[in-house]
């Protein structure tokens, strides 16, 4: 379904150019969840922000990226549009942001639908509260009619997923989309993700640093580390067998509840 | 053995940054273009205050609407004036008002800026209130009151104007303070045992200045147009002070005969303000 | 091995701009800290975590002092609380350089011997692991892990032995934030300090602290040995916190 070959970034605002991503590869099936992980710096969002040719003008693309027969990379901005929410949808980090803090929840949903179908007010509304209600948002009738900044964090993110999705594209593009949430909010996030995959069959690019996340929710995984690839694989094997050395150095810098850096003073010293 | 890793690391992370850093930009037309201009008119200006080929104010009868040639590079006006001269002149008048001007504006705007974003409180109430009444009227009809009360002349004009642009500069300034002074440097600041004034002035102001420079270009241009706009209508800087603004009114009338009278002038102070208006927005690029 | 910090029966009010110059100054205020009571000993780190809007922050401002409406009781040391702050872009004042910004408060001391502030300030950042050539660097020029070193030699230097670290790891990437974590219980050890350390992630508490307390809407609802909490929380919110996350 996606076959990016050999993808190459490059940033000429500076001088020596930026290497953003360097010979990154990568095949995805339809209905796989992967999971691209790295940490600042290491050239994951570019590689998403490419595919939906949403780079500066300072950023130079080489290699393929396949999606749907059409490499993307050589298509111009209205070949791209019709893609773009329709066949991938994308979800961001700042719920905030990427909503329009003046324009309704429910217009925001419909958009999507509106740029790509030609349908009835009413059907624009029911599909939008539809997808409210996939997104499992508690009274998406309420819901519809506000603003963004009347619904908390985790709320705002389920919205941006139900007009990411209303279109019912194959590949779901998320870009570290639990990081700015509560750690409760992000579990019910994960688990809805999953859920959308299952019934819909929608593939998920997962973009994170947080490993932890990766490992519950994807099938595959990528390790980036300056803007290249340094190990892929099925999730088990990268978590439990490494091979490379900065994955293992990324593994071993993950907290966890196992073993504690601070030396505690036993009970039994006291 | 830990310690050594940790410096390691730190180090090797620097130099990804640091050569980020280092890394040059593409090059700023706007600095450049702005520069040259603003840089030669700052001559010309200069030139003027110490030498004209004529004096300004010396009237040739027989040179009236003389056209521009090499014994009067711009021409002469009705009176046989040399307008090469006059012009330079006048720019250096020009120049004059409006950077006291901003001084005044900007200096004293800027401490109000400070004092209410940094305090806030009724004190800021009370400033931003005498702000507003201030900022609510046209700034020519208020000109035209201060001028009225005063007396024309120049240092009247940059009295004038200086207090007209105080609201614009004060209000920039606090907009920052107020977005600065809730960022953690300043709690950081208040934890080290660094007195209000010394925040206000030392620490938060150096953060201010790029978005303060800008405006004060804007406002130099601004004070260009003002003080020309102003001796256009009569109540600027009066004779035997040359004026780019007045010298614009009184040619109104020659344009179709005698255009050198009109162009020359005009040309002075656009290029005065664009070579301004492009440096300072090529400096906000590069900050 | 004393107590350093004991807060009694601590509430704090915010006030917030209501449009409605009719209501009262009572209905203005919201309460933030409700009944907050626990105590600090030298020498130990005590983790507070709680999800955002908790109260975390406030509970740290209150503590320092830069909120105005509080009651209660809060009994401090002689020392400054220093404090380590979340954000490391916002955290370092960026028209200065590394070097004037850490002399600082050797001047506000009364410090005025050029030779010897510099001295400290080198001998300082190569106790937070950076180089003494990064005196003149400027913050931008440094990763957010430099910059947390940064502002740890910020509270050290300035003498005290207790501080606040609010979410210092939380910002930074997870190899970094390790070494971070390193670096401040290495320090602990070294100088005998006591930390409050703040943070969302119930994993990084585990990491650095012996107790916790967890927050929920303004109040403690659990505190207790680390071991204790995690394996035997009380609280069904501890619980559910647990829970959540991996």
């Amino acid at each position: 379904m996606l076959d990016i070959n050999h993808l190459n970034i490059q940033f000429h605002d500076t001088e020596p150019v930026t290497n953003a991503v360097t010979d990154f590869s990568l095949q995805m099936k339809p209905g796989e969840i992967v999971g691209i992980v790295g940490e600042s710096g290491s050239g994951k969002t570019m590689t998403a922000l490419s595919m939906m040719g949403l780079l500066n003008r300072y950023a130079k693309t080489s290699g393929e990226i396949w999606f749907q027969g059409k490499n993307l990379l050589e298509l111009n901005n209205q070949e791209l549009q019709r893609i773009r929410g329709k066949d991938i949808g994308m979800i961001f980090q700042e719920p905030m942001t990427s909503l329009n803090p003046v324009l309704r929840i429910g217009e925001q949903v419909e958009e999507g639908l509106r740029l790509h179908q030609e349908l009835t007010k009413e059907e624009y509304r029911s599909q939008a509260l539809k997808m409210l209600q996939a997104a499992e948002l508690p009274n998406p009738e309420e819901v519809y009619g506000k603003y963004p900044h009347e619904l908390s964090g985790g709320m705002r993110q389920r919205v941006m997923i139900a007009s990411a999705l209303i279109c019912d594209p194959a590949l779901l593009i998320a870009d570290e989309p639990t990081t700015a949430l509560d750690v409760t909010i992000q579990r019910q996030i994960i688990q809805l993700l999953k859920w959308i995959n299952q019934k819909k069959g929608t593939a998920i690019m997962f973009i994170s640093h947080n490993l932890g996340v990766v490992q519950e929710l994807c099938d595959r995984v990528v390790v980036m580390y300056k803007g290249k690839i340094v190990e892929q694989g099925y999730i088990d094997d990268v978590f439990y067998h490494p091979q490379d050395d900065y994955t293992k150095r990324l593994l071993d810098a993950i907290p966890t509840r196992t073993h504690s850096l601070r030396r505690r003073k036993q009970p039994a010293d006291i | 053995m830990r310690k050594r890793f940790e410096t390691k690391i730190a180090a090797e992370q620097s130099d990804r940054e640091g050569n980020k850093f280092m890394k040059k930009k593409r090059k700023n037309y706007n600095i450049i273009i702005g520069g040259t201009i603003a840089a030669a008119m700052a001559l010309f200006v200069l030139v003027g205050l110490f030498y004209t080929p004529y004096d300004p104010d010396a009237m040739n009868g027989s040179a009236k609407f003389a056209a521009p040639s090499l014994q009067h590079f711009f021409g002469c006006d009705q009176f046989g004036r040399d307008i090469f001269s006059r012009v330079l002149k006048g720019s250096g008048t020009t120049f004059l008002v409006a950077v006291s001007t901003v001084i005044l504006g900007a200096g004293t705007g800027t401490v109000i800026g400070v004092l209410t974003g940094y305090i806030g409180g009724w004190f800021d109430e009370i400033l931003m209130r005498i702000n507003d009444v201030i900022v609510s009227f046209p700034s020519i009809l208020l000109a035209l009151v201060f001028i009225s009360i005063l007396s024309p002349g120049k240092y009247n004009v940059i009295l004038a104007l200086g207090i007209i642009f105080i609201p614009s500069f004060a209000r920039l300034v606090r907009s920052e303070y107020i977005k600065n002074k809730n960022l953690d440097y300043v709690a950081s600041a208040r934890l080290m045992g660094v007195g209000k004034f010394r925040i206000m002035f030392v620490h938060i102001l150096p953060n201010a200045l790029p978005t303060l420079l800008a405006s004060v270009a804007i406002g130099f241009n601004n004070a260009v147009l003002a003080e020309a706009g102003m001796s256009y209508l009569g109540i600027g800087v009066q004779p035997p002070d040359a004026s780019l603004g007045r010298m614009l009114s009184e040619s109104q009338t020659y344009l179709g005969n005698a255009p050198w009278c009109v162009i020359f002038p005009g040309l002075a102070v656009i290029l005065m303000v664009l070579g301004v208006g492009l440096l300072s927005d090529g400096l906000q690029k590069r900050g | 091995m004393g107590t350093i910090l004991e807060l009694r029966h601590v509430n704090s009010w915010y006030k917030i701009k209501s449009k409605n110059p009719f209501q009262s100054n009572a209905t203005r205020k919201k309460q933030v800290l409700k009944d907050i009571s626990f105590s600090i000993q030298e020498g130990e780190i005590l983790g507070l975590v709680g999800e955002s809007g908790c109260g975390k922050s406030t509970l740290a401002k209150t503590i320092l002092g830069f909120i105005k409406d509080v009651d209660g009781t809060i009994v401090r040391g002689t020392d400054q609380m220093q404090m380590i702050f979340q954000d490391p872009y916002g955290s370092l004042n960026p028209s200065k350089t590394i070097g004037w910004i850490l002399e600082e408060p050797l001047r506000m001391q009364g410090k005025t011997d050029r030779e010897m502030r510099r001295e400290k300030v080198e001998k300082m950042l190569k106790k937070v692991g950076l180089e003494p050539s990064y005196y003149n660097r400027y913050p931008r020029e440094l990763s957010g892990g430099q910059r947390q070193r940064v502002s740890i030699a910020i509270a050290l230097i300035q003498g005290s032995k207790l501080i606040l670290a609010d979410e210092p790891v939380s910002a930074l990437d997870v190899t970094i934030q390790k070494q971070i974590m390193e670096l401040m219980l290495s320090l602990q050890e070294e100088l005998g300090l006591t930390y409050l350390f703040i943070s969302h992630d119930l994993n990084v508490i585990y990491q650095m602290c012996d107790r916790v307390m967890v927050m929920k809407n303004g109040r403690i609802v659990e505190i207790g040995d680390v071991e204790q909490v995690y394996t035997k929380p009380k609280s069904d919110y501890t619980k559910k916190l647990l829970e959540a996350s991996c």
